[in-house]
């Protein structure tokens, strides 16, 4: 099968796998016409609108619903008490994580609320509208508790223990240790030290989290509607929680809105959506808005982390050391947890670099703010931001230049396969190959010159370099081994239909990455037929092979995979039976263009024997004419799961060219640049979005984002007013280059690609203000990178 | 709360009369009572601009316009937009561009950059970035939005019709060369 893919047939009509390909699915959305859950009405659907706790922690005392039963339309208000009997409650732990505990969390609290803006009771209603007059009318009697919120005090005994039953407020702690740290600092020539913050952000999907459940009473059936990036996980969860057979639960994921991690997990209002269609058998919808979005959407990346790293005289690094401390609210999120992300703070750490000893602790602790979880990049941005903002001030204290630096630390490009001093397996990476990359394409020297002109003008501008790696394609080490049911597999199932035209089914998801659109290039290429003729069905856990959807950056490399292979394996099915159809041999004749053809390169090749049309009609309709004992197997389905490494990891380097107004604190981005390895790239036009669109998160995450709190747990943002985010005029245009190293764990060799860019810009942001603030011998290591903390820095306001 | 008036306005040239609830706004009332779901509510603070619609002509925030006050109003929609093939070259360079990837902002975006257009036929990137800057864009990084306004500005200076069939757009799209490893294993 391997010369369907070869690579003198590159310009074969049906090669698209490498190209700029645009996506099937963007006509309807730039016409309006897409179908978010929200645009699905069915008849006899109520609204559901929550009452959320004004308290950091308080005692639920009672719920008294009599005055918002009486509002016009409104049918029931249901209680944590109420939703009891009919759901189960979950404790978000993975068994991996050793010693991590959480408490029993239920859709609804039963006498007790843990954070601002956790649901504690729910109003259903005709009209949204009725329902939210209903919910200010619920008279909860809070009796407010003690709050736990300073993370830094969250395990001192005078702080309110959250869970008496768990004994203190720590959920996880780990140290992953190699080499001899201690001693190595003691050798070091130079050592180097910074405390960095990463604030406490939010995803903020524009479409916010949405979710319709039907249930028929008569079937049995719960079909979810639910902007989420895991139906099958979801269906599972539903099935076990609500005590249904998982076979009864469908979960329909048409377009979604934004995702970005936000929606990969288990929210507690969205399952007693789902528990409250089951009691009222009929379709429940709840969209949250935008100020629930910001006080139960998961937040994520709230870490404190002291770091230090140990130099020898010749400029190699010797040793890391950094002390992680993170607050992720009173529960860990079901089912991924909320000690991933330290947990990944710690085995990221360095990662570019070679040096030989590593300590890295993380503290994972309760407190009395919305839930943390998993959100793009997942610990890569805060892992990026220490090791980069380290590996500057290291240069510095050498005095060498930064790129100088990286260069006599970087893992060399032929040096895989290999295992970093924080245990992850590296098959391959390119970490010099993508610098010198970046520095052609940002011309360093007049760079360089450019800034240093500018300074005798009173103009400071800065140069930040961030060199990164990202997880992608997880095995089951990530969470099926802490026994989540999350599959690390994917499937996809391939069918020609009697037209010829050719139907894939994936078990990954779209959320606008352009799923459906590298699915539909590889089904193409790998059957042989042109690209219209393909379609992708994604996101219906009924019609589409089990798997884990799109996170982690998979839905390429993993699902990508399982699309070529079941491709692969329709075609030579077709292939047997036009052989016998054309008295030839299978290995004589190709599918290409949606004809079959002679195979070679002599005379006849590419001579064209029969349509796939006519061949699958002959097919399904005139079955009776072909052999009787030849399979006609025109649909095959294939699974991928990687197995020889726990993640392929990716790696690159990014470049922020910025200016500082050093009177206004005010930064004004210039230029960005990224070059990435992400293995083979299958639609080069996709991946650069996707790079770019990492990266711009990255920036509001090291400007602008940031959930504050007051110091007794409330949250002090409440629309897009407060909680900033970065718009077209404060963008920078971003060039996006490639080098390209293909996993060989599979025959497509795609890895991840859309994390890269969340990972590595707040760290190339930081590096660049700190370079632009090098005269003054001001530095910045806590995001957001505010006006008021560079003037701080500066010494021209007191510090915050 | 009761409170209704009736209503008569024109949508995507169709007229409608409806008796609607004094709070409702007009996102809501295309999205509830005409079906119209084309335009989303993103924030419904009038700072996101996923609910953009056209006015009489001018561009709005539909949250913050109530659907009350509209009677005898003209209103447009992407939906109308897109049937009168009125910003044709912005969708199918949107499309080429890869410039909306979930699509939730970008029929606000797309009636943004229209109103753009048509007060400024040339313009820079940065006047590109700067009227857009009342949209939200989680997905892009804007770089692509940016890049898509200017090509079909270019194209409409141009004079060029340029639809463009997929196939024409994988061409012109694709500017690598092949990779000579590809696929070898």
């Amino acid at each position: 099968m391997d010369e369907i893919v070869d690579p003198r047939s590159v310009d074969r009509p049906n090669s698209y796998i490498g190209k700029s390909v645009p996506r099937p699915n963007v006509k309807k959305l730039v016409e309006g016409r897409g179908q978010y859950v929200d645009d699905i009405v069915l008849p006899r659907m109520v609204h559901v609108a929550f009452v959320r706790s004004p308290h950091a922690h308080a005692r639920i005392a009672g719920i008294d619903p009599a005055e918002a039963l009486a509002v016009t339309g409104v049918l029931r208000v249901f209680t944590g008490k109420d939703l009891e009997p009919h759901c189960d409650p979950w404790v978000a732990v993975l068994a991996h994580l050793k010693g991590m505990k959480s408490a029993p969390q239920r859709p609804l609290p039963i006498d007790r609320a843990t954070w601002v803006g956790e649901a504690v009771a729910a109003v259903v209603a005709e009209t949204r509208a009725s329902a939210e007059d209903a919910a200010a009318k619920v008279n909860v009697a809070y009796e407010p508790l003690p709050a736990a919120v300073d993370m830094e005090t969250a395990l001192e005994p005078g702080t309110h223990v959250i869970h008496p039953d768990l004994g203190d407020n720590l959920c996880f702690q780990r140290v992953n240790e190699s080499g001899s740290v201690d001693t190595a600092f003691a050798a070091a020539h130079k050592v180097v030290e910074a405390t960095f913050h990463t604030a406490r952000h939010t995803g903020l999907t524009l479409e916010p989290r949405s979710i319709l459940a039907d249930y028929n009473r008569a079937s049995g059936k719960l079909t979810v509607h639910h902007s989420t990036q895991a139906p099958h996980m979801v269906q599972g969860v539903f099935a076990q929680h609500l005590r249904l057979p998982e076979g009864d639960v469908r979960v329909i994921c048409a377009d979604v809105g934004g995702s970005y991690g936000i929606k990969v997990h288990v929210y507690p209002d969205e399952v007693a959506v789902a528990a409250i269609a089951k009691i009222m058998a009929r379709p429940v919808k709840f969209i949250a808005d935008r100020l629930e979005s910001f006080s139960s959407d998961i937040h994520a990346r709230d870490h404190r982390i002291k770091g230090r790293m140990a130099v020898d005289a010749d400029g190699r690094i010797a040793a890391i050391d950094i002390d992680d401390l993170t607050g992720i609210g009173p529960y860990s999120v079901y089912p991924r947890t909320s000690a991933v992300e330290g947990n990944q703070v710690v085995n990221l750490v360095g990662g570019p670099y070679d040096f030989a000893n590593y300590r890295a602790r993380t503290t994972v602790v309760f407190q009395n703010k919305t839930p943390t979880c998993q959100y793009r990049a997942v610990g890569h941005p805060i892992a990026t931001a220490v090791t980069e903002g380290l590996i500057d001030l290291a240069a510095e204290a050498m005095g060498l230049d930064p790129v100088e630096f990286r260069r006599r630390n970087l893992m060399a490009d032929g040096s895989y396969p290999r295992t970093s001093p924080a245990g992850m397996k590296f098959e391959g990476l390119s970490h010099f190959a993508s610098l010198d990359k970046l520095l052609a394409m940002i011309d360093y020297p007049a760079l360089r010159a450019e800034q240093e002109r500018l300074r005798g003008a009173g103009i400071h501008r800065g140069i930040g370099l961030a060199a990164f790696i990202e997880l992608t394609n997880p095995s089951p080490f990530m969470y099926g081994i802490g026994g989540a049911r999350i599959s690390a597999q994917d499937g996809c199932t391939v069918r020609i239909d009697p037209d010829g035209s050719v139907v894939a089914a994936t078990g990954v998801t779209e959320q606008g990455q352009g799923t459906e659109g590298i699915i539909r290039q590889i089904v193409a290429e790998g059957v042989g037929v042109p690209i219209e003729q393909v379609r992708v069905i994604t996101g219906d856990t009924l019609t589409t092979p089990y798997g884990g959807g799109t996170w982690a950056c998979r839905g390429a490399g993993i699902g990508g995979e399982a699309a070529l292979q079941s491709a692969l394996a329709v075609k030579e099915a077709a292939l047997r039976v036009a052989a016998a159809m054309l008295q030839s041999r299978p290995e004589a004749l190709d599918l290409a263009g949606g004809e079959i053809v002679e195979r070679g390169t002599g005379q006849s090749g590419g001579r064209s024997r029969l349509a796939l049309s006519e061949l699958a009609r002959i097919v399904y309709f005139r079955g009776d004419t072909l052999p009787p004992d030849l399979p006609r197997e025109l649909m095959q389905t294939r699974h991928f799961i990687t197995k020889e490494y726990p993640f392929a990891f990716t790696n690159g380097i990014q470049a922020a060219y910025l200016e500082v107004d050093v009177e206004t604190g005010l930064v004004k981005l210039l230029r960005h640049w990224c070059v990435e390895d992400c293995g083979r790239i299958i639609n080069p036009l996709l991946v650069d979005e996707q790079v770019r669109g990492g990266i711009v998160q990255g920036i509001g995450a090291a400007l602008y984002e940031e959930c504050p709190y007051s110091p007794d747990g409330q949250l002090l943002i409440g629309s897009m007013a407060d909680y900033l985010v970065p718009m077209a005029a404060e963008m920078p245009d971003i060039e996006v280059g490639h080098v390209e190293t293909p996993t060989r764990e599979s025959l497509l060799g795609a890895k991840g690609a859309g994390e890269a860019g969340t990972a590595g810009a707040p760290a190339a942001i930081m590096n660049a203000i700190n370079d632009a603030l090098r005269p003054f011998g001001a530095k910045v290591h806590a995001q957001p990178f505010t006006p008021e903390r560079i003037l701080a820095a500066l010494g021209k306001v007191p510090a915050i | 709360m009761s409170t209704h008036l009736d209503i008569t306005l024109t949508v995507n040239g169709e007229r409608v009369s409806r008796r609607v609830e004094a709070r409702r706004h007009l996102v809501d009332f295309l999205r509830l009572d005409l079906g119209l779901m084309g335009s989303h509510a993103g924030c419904e603070h009038g700072f996101c601009g996923a609910c953009t619609v056209r006015v009489d002509g001018a561009v709005v925030r539909g949250c913050l316009v109530l659907a009350a006050a509209l009677d005898g109003a003209q209103v447009e929609t992407i939906e109308g937009v897109s049937d009168t093939g009125e910003i044709r070259e912005l969708q199918e360079a949107f499309i080429a561009r890869n410039a909306a990837q979930c699509g939730y902002c970008t029929p606000g975006m797309l009636l943004t950059a229209a109103e753009l257009l048509r007060q400024n036929p040339a313009p820079t990137r940065e006047e590109i970035r700067e009227h857009l800057s009342g949209n939200y864009c989680r997905c892009t990084g804007y770089h692509a939005i940016v890049d898509a306004v200017a090509a079909a500005a270019a194209r409409r200076q141009s004079g060029v019709d340029g639809r463009a069939s997929e196939k024409e757009a994988i061409t012109t799209a694709d500017a690598r060369p092949p990779t000579a490893d590809r696929l070898e294993r």
